[in-house]
């Protein structure tokens, strides 16, 4: 009895999980007078391609994808590879000088993003990168690195310090004890992290309009919003359509390193 | 607002920290004989509109290989955010599209061009003066200057369900003898049937359209003494307050659940039969159009009349950054964008009513279709609205007026309190601008 009822929470978790995809997939499928009638169904009637057809011949829906895929990868890679050995370091050594990084990381949180924008701008100014994808994605690793490098902290004090130094009486060498010991149980924390960077990068609109100035480098949200217009009022069946296809690469991404997510939480030596 | 304010405030330090250290990019000018490139920011982001000025700007680089300009499509979402940036990082877009509200605190802040004997005359003279008072603004120095010009305008009229109309025995009124604020309290009642509302008052951003009706009762709520603005409720702002108020507590023929929706949001009640008629801007005939189910018949019903027909309006704009390094090649450009021919086109695609006399006598904006005939002949009622000449509007609008408004229509604060809340409150934020 208890399991069919687990069965069902569930099935409704997951449902309310993939209700607004369901309901964006319904809407990009339904003609204008569908989406406006008073009792709206999730079958469209009579489902048309339309929304998709004018969503790619309006705007460069597959060029701004790629330049926001390329920024998020980039990105989301850049932070775990900084952060990592910080973490490490903020983890295992209990310096004075880690407690005020620490510190200093929480503190960090608590700013207004848009008071980050001054010194960028300024970064981005100097260094030519402007209206550039390199340095939007300078901007979205300073954005997520705090709080990545805050994750990372949390997954590296999971892993007993004894690992190590049972690796040590072993004859592991440092390097190799954190190659062959630490790496593979950090995995987890490292694919977690990576996620988070990547959709961050991914959604992320105001710093991307800010630095991108020309259509010819704008990344999928600025291409987005050109199906808003004033006073909340949008062309919904064009949006929906894109919007629907902004969500593939993230689920995309997912699919390709959950796998890698499960297999670490699963792996380890700190089991029982 | 908020994302907005802190923008400026961030943007100003950017400008003021990189004041001494920039490599000091101040613009060549173009050398003799080489092609100019202009940046030409554009909102518009209706399919019909984006088109439309698709279509003048190329067929301006094709008339015009000196001065090439490169069109970006910009979203009114967040189009001041992002002029705030570029015109402190002294990148600004050569060409802007924005509407009149934006220009003021622009203006004051000199990120615009005054194009004050920069129009050609001809372009000058084929837009009346009510129009160029809505882009006329104190340059922040003491003196005034206008900072756009203005091409697009909106006037509130009425869409009504016809079959509702008839079955009611209710007429169309024609633009030279509209209904008044009475008449149409009456006729709303009469349609008030069964689950049928006589009007619905989407109000969740209550404050321009409040603003904008109560010129119809000679309702200003500013008032000036020199360069200081003062808030003031008196009877005249009082009267249209208080009769959507009333249609929708006292005469019950306003659907109170509509109070909270967004300008579109009532489409759906209106085409299955919920709401006859819905006061909104002229550019939602173009919903209309694309989303009523087949068979459904719809007229456009002109603006109301109080003491006079009078409406606030504020226009859509194009102007010059003042950063720009090629001002007369930009400001020639939007002299060609806004010829007549093309305010037509861009009025049409917007569903707007255009500025140039010339264009709103075009048979595409007075044919009786889709309410063209109506929604043309209100731009006559259009006067500048007050607010655009108050320092600080916006942020009396978002802390004040807004919430204030919202109180009074959901039915949980009085006039009085409503009318209180809104001058004490009101003035204490514009005393700071007035400053």
């Amino acid at each position: 009895m208890r399991r069919p009822l687990q069965y069902l929470a569930l099935l409704g978790y997951m449902v309310f999980l993939a209700f607004p995809l369901l309901w964006l997939l319904s809407t990009a499928l339904k003609t204008s007078q569908e989406m406006a009638s008073l009792t709206p169904t999730w079958i469209p009637r009579h489902p048309v391609l339309t929304n998709f057809a004018d969503a790619f011949t309006e705007q460069d829906i597959v060029g701004s994808a790629l330049r926001s895929l390329v920024v998020a990868v980039a990105s989301s890679v850049l932070t775990v590879v900084l952060a990592l050995p910080a973490a490490y370091s903020m983890a295992r050594h209990r310096s004075l000088v880690n407690k005020i990084a620490i510190g200093w990381v929480l503190v960090s949180q608590v700013f207004p993003f848009i008071l980050i924008i001054i010194p960028l701008f300024m970064v981005l100014r100097s260094l030519d990168l402007v209206n550039t994808l390199p340095g939007l994605t300078v901007v979205h690793v300073t954005f997520t690195l705090p709080f990545a490098l805050w994750m990372l902290q949390g997954y590296v004090r999971s892993v007993p310090r004894e690992l190590e130094e049972a690796a040590a009486v072993d004859g592991a060498g440092r390097i190799r004890a954190l190659v062959k010991i630490v790496a593979p149980l950090l995995a987890p924390g490292v694919v977690a992290t990576l996620l988070f960077a990547f959709i961050s990068s991914w959604n992320e609109f105001l710093f991307a309009l800010v630095v991108l100035k020309d259509p010819d480098v704008a990344t999928l949200p600025l291409t987005l919003v050109k199906f808003t217009g004033a006073e909340g009022v949008v062309r919904l069946g064009p949006l929906a359509a894109a919007s629907l296809l902004a969500t593939i690469p993230s689920l995309a991404f997912f699919a390709i390193i959950q796998r890698r997510l499960r297999s670490g939480l699963l792996a380890g030596a700190v089991k029982g | 607002m908020r994302t907005r304010t802190a923008l400026v405030a961030a943007a100003t330090a950017i400008a003021a920290l990189t004041a001494g250290c920039s490599s000091g990019d101040g613009g060549d000018g173009g050398k003799a004989g080489e092609p100019v490139s202009l940046k030409f920011l554009s909102l518009a982001w209706q399919k019909e509109s984006v088109a439309a000025n698709k279509e003048i700007v190329d067929e301006w680089n094709k008339a015009n290989p000196d001065i090439k300009v490169e069109y970006v499509q910009g979203s009114w979402d967040n189009v001041n955010d992002q002029l705030v940036t570029s015109f402190e990082a002294g990148d600004p877009p050569d060409v802007i599209h924005d509407d009149s509200p934006a220009l003021a605190g622009f203006a004051s802040r000199g990120y615009l061009l005054d194009l004050s004997g920069k129009v050609p005359a001809d372009l000058k003279s084929d837009i009346p003066q009510a129009a160029w008072d809505t882009v006329t603004f104190g340059d922040g120095k003491g003196g005034q200057g206008v900072y756009g010009v203005p091409f697009l305008q909106e006037s509130q009229v009425i869409i009504a369900n016809k079959k509702l109309l008839d079955k009611a025995g209710v007429s169309v009124p024609t633009p030279e003898d509209p209904w008044t604020w009475d008449e149409f309290e009456e006729i709303s009642k009469k349609l008030t049937k069964g689950d049928t509302f006589g009007v619905a008052w989407p109000l969740k951003s209550p404050v321009n359209k409040a603003l904008n009706l109560a010129l119809n009762f000679g309702g200003t709520f500013f008032q000036t003494d020199g360069a200081k603005a003062t808030v003031k409720v008196g009877p005249e702002e009082r009267e249209v307050l208080q009769r959507i108020h009333d249609q929708l507590y006292k005469d019950k023929t306003a659907d109170p659940s509509a109070l909270g929706m967004g300008t579109a949001d009532p489409l759906p009640g209106f085409y299955a039969g919920k709401y006859a008629m819905l006061p909104a801007s002229v550019y939602l005939r173009q919903q209309v159009v694309e989303q009523a189910p087949s068979g459904f018949e719809w007229v456009t019903i002109p603006p109301l009349k109080g003491t006079s027909a009078d409406q606030g309006a504020a226009s859509q704009t194009l102007s010059v950054a003042a950063d720009s390094k090629y001002p007369d090649q930009a400001t020639k450009f939007i002299s060609f964008f806004l010829n007549s021919t093309n305010q037509a086109k861009l009025a049409k695609g917007d569903w707007l009513l255009p500025t140039s006399v010339k264009a709103a006598s075009d048979p595409s904006m007075t044919t009786e279709e889709n309410g063209w005939n109506v929604a043309t002949a209100s731009a006559k009622n259009l006067v500048v609205a007050p607010y655009l000449k108050v320092n600080g509007f916006d942020e009396w609008k978002s802390k004040v007026a807004t919430p204030a408004l919202q109180q009074y229509f959901a039915n949980k604060i009085t006039l009085d309190e409503a009318a209180k809340t809104l001058v004490d409150e009101g003035n204490k934020v514009l005393e700071r601008y007035n400053k």
